[in-house]
C-alpha cells in the first residue's frame, strides 16, 4: 500500500462515493450549526419535507449575533435588545426542537463560540469529518480531525444527507522548524505563515502543520493555528495526533470513555502521515526567525513584525501590489514608513474563536496584572470563548485582574471578531484585536483592525501602542 | 435552483483584489432567517456613503457617486469582472445571494476562495476562471467601451465578445450538468441513498466511537 498523508487517511475513511470527474461523497460525523447560517438551511429541509439524516451528528450553539453585557444576557433569550437578531436566535431555538438536534442555548452555562465549546465539549473528535456554516471550522483540525467551512446551501445538504459533495484538495505540508522564542506564540506562527504564503497561497489546498514548533504547542494553540488556515486560503488545516491530543479529549462530555475509549485512542494514535508520504507542496519557516506579529493593512497577509515598519508603496515594485498596498494605507489612515511601534491604538478587543481560550486569557492577564489600560484607549474588552472559559477564568481570578487593569469582562460569544452584536468598533479607530480578520469594515463601519495575539494585545492596552512583548519584564 | 443556459448583458469591472465576503454583504444584514432581498446590500460599504442597518430605506441613502455599480453606464450588469481570489473570508452564502438578488448571472476572475466558488454554483450563479491576460484584457475593453457586454454560453463554455472573438472556458462537468438542469443537489445524492446507509453501517462497526451519544444534556 502507497503511503498516505493524514489528510489522505481521513479522506480515504470517509469516502462513500465518488464520480469519475473526482466529485466524491463524503460522509459527515458531526454538524456544528449556528444561528446565522442555519435558518435558511432549516426553512429548505420544511420545504421538501425532509427530516435530518442522523440528528445526533449534529450540534448547536448561538454565537455570532447574542449580546455579551450581562444585563441583556441574564434576561435571556428575551433580553436581547435587536429585535431582528432575537427572531435569528429564537428561530436556532425552533429548529433544535423541531428537528431534535442537541443544543446549547444562550442561557447555558456550556454556551460560547462553536469552534471553542465543540472541542470542550469533546464533540470534536479525532480522525472525523466535521462541518459547520462557517469558515473558521478549519479550527478543529487541531486535534486531527477535517474540519470544513461551508455555505448554508451545503448545511441543508448535510442535514439532509449526512454528506458533503466535494472534489478532493492536494496535499501542503507548513513545517514550523526549531523553537519559539519567549513571547512568541501560535498566533505569531499563523501570521507568520500567511505572510509568507499569502491569503491565497493555500487555495485548493489542506494544510498540515507539522514540525518541533508546531508539536510542542498545547492543543488550544495548535486550535489558534488551524483557526486560520482559511486565512492562508485553505478550506481545511490539519495536525497530527500525539499524546497531547489525546490527553486533551479524555474524559470530555462527548468523547468515548472506557474499554471503547482504548480502543479510539489506540486507532487515533495512528493519524499521522506516513514518514514517506508525498506532499504537493511543502513550505518550511524556522522558528526561532518568528517574532510578535502585527497586521497593519486589510488582509491578513498585511503583517509585520512588531519591531517593523509599516511598508512604504513607493518602495514595492510590483504595480499590483504598489496599488494594495496604497489602497490599505488609506483605509487604515497610516503612512508608509511608519514603525508599527508608533501605531496608536483606541480599542482593544481580547476574544473570537481564535484566540479566547483559557490560556490566551491567562496570557493576556499576566501582561496587564497590577497595571492599568493607558487612558487613550476607549474601549477595552475581553470576551471569553464560552461560558466554561469564563467559569475557569472566574475560579483563577483572571476576571478580577481584568477589571482592576480597567477592561471589560464580557459574557461568551463572537462579539467584536464580526461584530453582528452591539460590539462594534468606532469608524476611523484602530484595534488591536487577537481575532482572525482585518477586512475594511470587518470589525465595525470604518474600524481598523490590527492581528496580533492576546499578550500583544495587552501590552497595547497599558501603553495604548503597539509594544514588543519581549521587552517587557 | 434556475437553469443557466446563455447569459448576456452589461460588464461591470471591479478593479481590486481579495475582495472578500464582508466586503460583498456587511455583517449586519446577515441577521436575516431568508435568502432574499440581499441586492439592495450589495457592496454596501462601498456603494453608499453611510452606514447601513438592516431596516433602513435604501433609497433615501446617499450613494457614493464614485463607486463603480453606481455609475450610469454599469446599469443593469449580469457579467462581474473581478481580480485576483475573489469570495475569500467567510462562507456567508449571504455573499452569492446577494450578487445573485442584484441581478449578476456570471463571475469572471482570475481566481476565486474556494468556499465562495463553491456557494455560487448552488445559487444558479456561474463563476469563471479566466488567466490573467484575459481578464486584464477585458479590464481594459470594459473600461474603453461603454455599453460593453458579453455572452457567455455555458453549454458551448464561450464567451462571445462584441467583436466577435470567443474566449473558450472550462469547467468542472458534474456542476455544469446541474446548473444546466437547474438539479437539486440533495436530490441527487439521496439517489445514492442506499449506498450512504451501507457506508454508515460499515463505519459504525469500524469507529463506534463517532456513534456514541452523549452524557451532556441539552437545555
Amino acid at each position: 500500500m502507497s503511503s498516505k498523508t493524514l489528510y489522505d487517511k481521513i479522506w480515504d475513511a470517509h469516502l462513500v462515493s465518488e464520480r469519475d470527474d473526482g466529485t466524491a461523497l463524503i460522509y459527515i460525523d458531526r454538524h456544528l450549526i449556528h444561528e446565522v447560517t442555519s435558518p435558511q438551511a432549516f426553512e429548505g429541509l420544511r420545504l421538501a419535507g425532509r427530516l435530518p439524516w442522523r440528528a445526533d451528528a449534529n450540534f448547536a450553539t448561538p454565537d455570532h449575533n447574542i449580546p455579551t453585557t450581562s444585563d441583556e444576557r441574564k434576561q435571556g433569550l428575551e433580553g436581547i435588545k435587536d429585535p431582528v437578531s432575537k427572531i435569528q436566535v429564537r428561530t436556532l431555538d425552533d429548529n433544535c426542537a423541531e428537528f431534535g438536534i442537541f443544543e446549547l442555548k444562550m442561557t447555558d452555562d456550556r454556551q460560547g463560540i462553536v469552534h471553542v465549546v465543540g472541542p470542550e465539549q469533546g464533540a470534536t473528535l479525532p480522525g472525523m469529518a466535521i462541518v459547520c456554516g462557517d469558515s473558521h471550522t478549519s479550527t478543529h483540525g487541531a486535534l486531527g480531525a477535517l474540519a470544513h467551512g461551508i455555505g448554508t446551501s451545503e448545511v441543508e445538504h448535510v442535514l439532509a444527507t449526512q454528506c458533503l459533495m466535494q472534489k478532493k484538495a492536494k496535499n501542503m505540508l507548513v513545517r514550523v522548524d526549531g523553537q519559539l522564542k519567549p513571547g512568541c506564540t501560535a498566533k505569531d506562527i499563523v501570521l507568520a505563515i500567511i505572510g509568507k504564503i499569502g491569503t491565497a497561497g493555500g487555495t485548493g489546498f489542506t494544510i498540515e502543520f507539522g514540525g518541533e514548533a508546531i508539536q510542542a504547542l498545547s492543543v488550544e494553540g495548535r486550535m489558534t493555528v488551524c483557526n486560520m488556515a482559511i486565512e492562508a486560503g485553505a478550506r481545511a488545516g490539519l495536525i497530527a495526533v500525539d499524546e497531547t491530543t489525546l490527553d486533551y479529549i479524555k474524559g470530555r462530555p462527548f468523547a468515548p470513555s472506557g474499554e471503547l475509549w482504548e480502543q479510539a485512542a489506540q486507532s487515533w494514535r495512528g493519524l499521522v502521515s506516513d514518514a514517506d508520504a508525498a506532499f504537493d507542496e511543502v513550505v518550511v519557516l524556522q522558528a526561532e526567525e518568528i517574532e510578535p506579529q502585527v497586521t497593519w493593512g486589510t488582509s491578513p497577509e498585511m503583517v509585520a513584525p512588531v519591531t517593523g515598519k509599516v511598508p512604504d508603496p513607493a518602495q514595492e515594485a510590483d504595480e499590483t501590489k504598489r496599488g494594495n498596498i496604497q489602497q490599505a494605507l488609506k483605509y487604515m489612515g497610516l503612512q508608509g514608513g511608519t514603525a508599527i511601534k508608533d501605531i496608536k491604538l483606541d480599542c482593544i478587543f481580547i476574544g473570537s474563536c481564535t484566540n479566547s481560550r483559557i490560556e490566551d486569557l491567562r496570557a493576556a492577564a499576566e501582561v496587564v496584572k497590577g497595571k492599568k489600560v493607558a487612558s487613550s484607549v476607549e474601549v477595552a474588552m475581553v470576551v471569553p470563548g464560552s461560558g466554561l472559559v469564563k467559569k475557569q477564568a472566574e475560579a483563577e481570578g483572571l476576571d478580577q485582574i481584568f477589571i482592576e487593569a480597567g477592561l471589560e469582562w464580557r459574557e461568551p460569544g463572537c462579539s467584536m471578531c464580526l461584530a453582528m452584536n452591539a460590539d462594534q468598533l468606532g469608524e476611523g479607530k484602530h484595534c488591536a484585536s487577537t481575532s482572525n480578520r482585518n477586512f475594511e469594515g470587518r470589525q465595525g463601519f470604518g474600524g481598523r483592525t490590527h492581528l496580533v495575539s492576546p499578550a500583544m494585545a495587552a501590552a497595547a492596552a497599558i501603553a495604548g501602542h503597539f509594544v514588543d512583548i519581549r521587552e517587557l519584564g | 435552483m434556475n437553469k443557466f443556459m446563455i447569459e448576456k448583458g452589461v460588464v461591470l469591472p471591479l478593479d481590486r483584489a481579495n475582495v472578500d465576503t464582508d466586503f460583498i454583504i456587511p455583517k449586519q444584514f446577515l441577521k436575516s432567517i431568508k435568502r432574499t432581498g440581499f441586492g439592495v446590500n450589495l457592496f454596501d460599504e462601498h456603494r453608499y456613503l453611510d452606514k447601513g442597518l438592516p431596516d433602513a430605506d435604501n433609497s433615501q441613502r446617499p450613494i457614493n457617486p464614485d463607486f463603480v455599480l453606481n455609475k450610469p453606464r454599469y446599469k443593469g450588469a449580469k457579467v462581474l469582472l473581478a481580480k485576483d481570489n475573489f469570495g475569500c473570508g467567510s462562507s456567508r452564502e449571504h455573499a452569492p445571494w446577494a450578487l445573485d438578488d442584484y441581478g449578476f448571472r456570471v463571475i469572471l476572475a482570475p481566481s476565486y476562495a474556494d468556499i465562495f466558488f463553491n456557494n455560487c454554483f448552488k445559487n444558479g450563479l456561474l463563476p469563471i476562471v479566466l488567466d490573467k491576460a484575459s481578464i486584464s484584457g477585458l479590464f481594459a475593453e470594459v473600461e474603453a467601451n461603454e455599453g460593453y457586454q458579453l455572452e457567455v454560453d455555458l453549454q458551448q463554455q464561450t464567451i462571445l465578445k462584441p467583436d466577435g472573438s470567443t474566449i473558450e472556458f472550462s469547467v468542472d462537468a458534474f456542476r455544469k450538468n446541474c446548473l444546466l438542469n437547474g438539479l437539486d443537489d440533495i436530490g441527487l445524492t439521496l439517489e445514492d441513498a442506499d449506498k450512504i446507509r451501507s457506508f454508515e453501517e460499515n463505519w459504525r462497526n469500524a469507529a463506534p466511537w463517532y456513534f456514541t451519544t452523549s452524557t451532556a444534556t441539552t437545555t
